[in-house]
């Protein structure tokens, strides 16, 4: 990654772009979400279930409240929970990785902890995970966090393989440099870039997951701003004709899942040597 | 040709008999974790009436205070004997509810299935037959775009375009109301499933375009191709007919693997359209504490998904005798 920052190339400029339109993105919807009530924009009886205007661009919902700050917050809380649960299957993704890449013991056991998770649909371990927590917010997150670490794993282990049986270890290792230096100048410039370009892939996963969550009542709790909860309350809404206060929130959360999306595919490109040096 | 097919048939064998009890007791230890009291949850809103003393031979006829592996045992011995328990939420015993909603959810995963298959297979060809033009990326941005849609966002915007804007199609359930699914006749159904099986098509689609249009690609621009177009083979002709070829075993493939996936979305689009299959029933035990049907559930599912693995395998090397070597 740092290697190919330098180089100008097509990579470069996609993993600029991206990336600023991402981290832009999300540090627009969390400052926004620090900015305004926590409590959600007021209710108003003058105002219910307004169409988009120029006061009030998402339209407004059955209490008069403004759906573009309503669906603003609601992201907010989606990227937080998005982060935690990323920022955990990460964690369990480097320790599985790099155990199964240095033990035999503890390959096989990584192997059966990912068959089992891949045993069942992605959704229904999410579902009994947080189930298994009691539900709520650290179900979501537990349930989340938890479930999207084999796809990491495997790029970790398979890269750190690769590395510890690569010539210039064996050499490294024949000049007399203990295990702390190889895994600091071979090991880590190889891996940080994977582990950084995966965190970033994981993400709008651990989003979208969280939102179908909330959406069938078993994730985010129902007063705090939440896309999914927004999404299944408006069902009621969409059948009188109220269609923004559907179309919009979950319009926000395709952009927020697409644009970190693209950016980690130009991260993992970039991480990649056989594409990145192009 | 049989000796792959044993071969393989006998490997998975294997792995099923390591694996199923192993995600037996993992999925029993979930359950067991969550914080429900099972006296609560099954005694229901009466649960003031319960005194002490109740609660006591409650859990001792259940078996409630012996340590967990005990309990675990006492589970799987009733299961080997085909008792999976009783649901709560439904008031029935849990194999009963899953036979009885097995069909709906399976009709509506078939048709995703040929839907999607059909949509992501044709759309990936016609990219790679225009590849670098427009077309192409059209196609490409709308697989990045659907990937990234949360698939029950989806449906709200089918349902407000055909079923509230346009009134074509209904929005709720899988027969009109006042009638079961049985009375209702063949029209009224097919009616009530087009808009579910289209949003849970949604769920592999994006993913299959970009995969069979890689394939196609990698064929079109292979010696062999380019051999054919100087002959003066036209470019559809090339994707449609030979591209087909190689793009069709391994877009089965990948999309028979996922049928898990689908089995993971018709838990979100069943919620939507109030369809009376297992995704639904598994939100409704999870939100019940119905520990047995959720466990239940949770069982068939695992062995679905076995299955469809199985399937994906045998498709892939029957589809490409290249594959039986290894």
């Amino acid at each position: 990654m740092i290697a190919a920052l330098t180089l100008a190339s097509p990579v470069r400029r996609d993993l600029l772009i991206r990336g600023g339109l991402a981290l832009g993105l999300v540090a627009v919807l969390l400052l926004a979400a620090l900015a305004l009530p926590p409590e959600g924009p007021p209710v108003s009886a003058l105002a219910r279930n307004l169409a988009p205007s120029l006061a009030h661009p998402f339209g407004t919902d059955s209490l008069g409240r403004d759906m573009a700050l309503r669906t603003a917050l609601a992201l907010a809380t989606s990227i937080k929970v998005g982060l935690f649960a990323a920022v955990l299957s990460t964690a369990v993704a480097v320790v599985f990785g790099l155990a199964a890449a240095s033990h035999r013991l503890a390959d096989r056991l990584v192997g059966v902890a990912t068959e089992l998770a891949l045993g069942l649909p992605h959704f229904v371990l999410i579902l009994l995970i947080s189930y298994a927590a009691g539900g709520g917010m650290a179900g979501v997150i537990l349930g989340v966090g938890l479930t999207h670490w084999p796809r990491l794993t495997r790029v970790l282990r398979l890269e750190a393989q690769t590395v510890a049986a690569s010539d210039y270890v064996a050499i490294s290792r024949g000049l007399g440099r203990g295990p702390v230096w190889i895994a600091r100048h071979h090991l880590a410039p190889h891996l940080i870039p994977q582990i950084v370009a995966g965190f970033v892939l994981i993400f709008p996963h651990a989003v979208l997951h969280e939102a179908g969550l909330s959406f069938v009542g078993l994730g985010i709790p129902p007063h705090l701003p939440s896309i999914g909860v927004i999404l299944a309350d408006s069902l009621r809404a969409l059948m009188a004709g109220h269609w923004w206060v559907a179309v919009f929130p979950g319009a926000g959360l395709m952009l927020v899942a697409l644009t970190v999306e693209r950016f980690g595919e130009a991260l993992r490109r970039a991480a990649d040597p056989s594409e990145g040096v192009a | 040709m049989t000796g792959w097919l044993g071969r393989l048939l006998v490997e998975r064998l294997i792995r099923l008999a390591w694996l199923l009890p192993l995600a037996m007791a993992g999925l029993f230890t979930l359950v067991s974790l969550a914080p429900v009291d099972p006296i609560t949850s099954y005694v229901g809103a009466r649960v003031a009436e319960v005194g002490p003393d109740q609660r006591a031979a409650i859990a001792q006829a259940w078996g409630l205070d012996a340590p967990a592996p005990e309990r675990f045992a006492l589970w799987l011995g009733h299961i080997a004997r085909g008792d999976l328990g009783s649901s709560i939420t439904f008031n029935a015993p849990v194999a009963q509810v899953l036979a009885g909603r097995a069909g709906a959810s399976l009709t509506l995963i078939a048709l995703a299935f040929l839907m999607s298959f059909a949509v992501g297979l044709s759309l990936g060809l016609t990219a790679a037959a225009t590849r670098g033009r427009w077309p192409d990326r059209a196609i490409r941005g709308f697989a990045v775009v659907l990937t990234a849609s949360p698939g029950f966002w989806v449906a709200l915007l089918l349902i407000a375009l055909f079923a509230v804007g346009l009134g074509w199609l209904p929005s709720c359930c899988a027969a009109p109301p006042g009638l079961t699914a049985d009375e209702a006749d063949l029209a009224a159904r097919l009616r009530h499933l087009i808009l579910p099986a289209a949003t849970l098509s949604v769920v592999g689609t994006g993913p299959l375009i970009l995969h069979s249009r890689a394939r196609a690609a990698a064929f079109l621009e292979s010696p062999a191709a380019r051999h054919l177009a100087a002959h003066g083979a036209r470019p559809g002709w090339l994707a449609w007919r030979p591209g087909l070829r190689h793009a069709l075993g391994p877009a089965l493939a990948v999309h028979l693997a996922g049928t898990g996936e689908l089995i993971g979305g018709s838990v979100l689009a069943e919620t939507v359209f109030a369809w009376p299959g297992l995704g639904q029933a598994t939100v409704r035990a999870a939100l019940g504490a119905d520990a047995p049907l959720l466990l239940g559930i949770a069982l068939a599912t695992l062995v679905v998904v076995f299955l469809g693995n199985l399937a994906a395998d045998i498709a892939a090397r029957l589809l490409d005798p290249r594959l039986r070597q290894a």
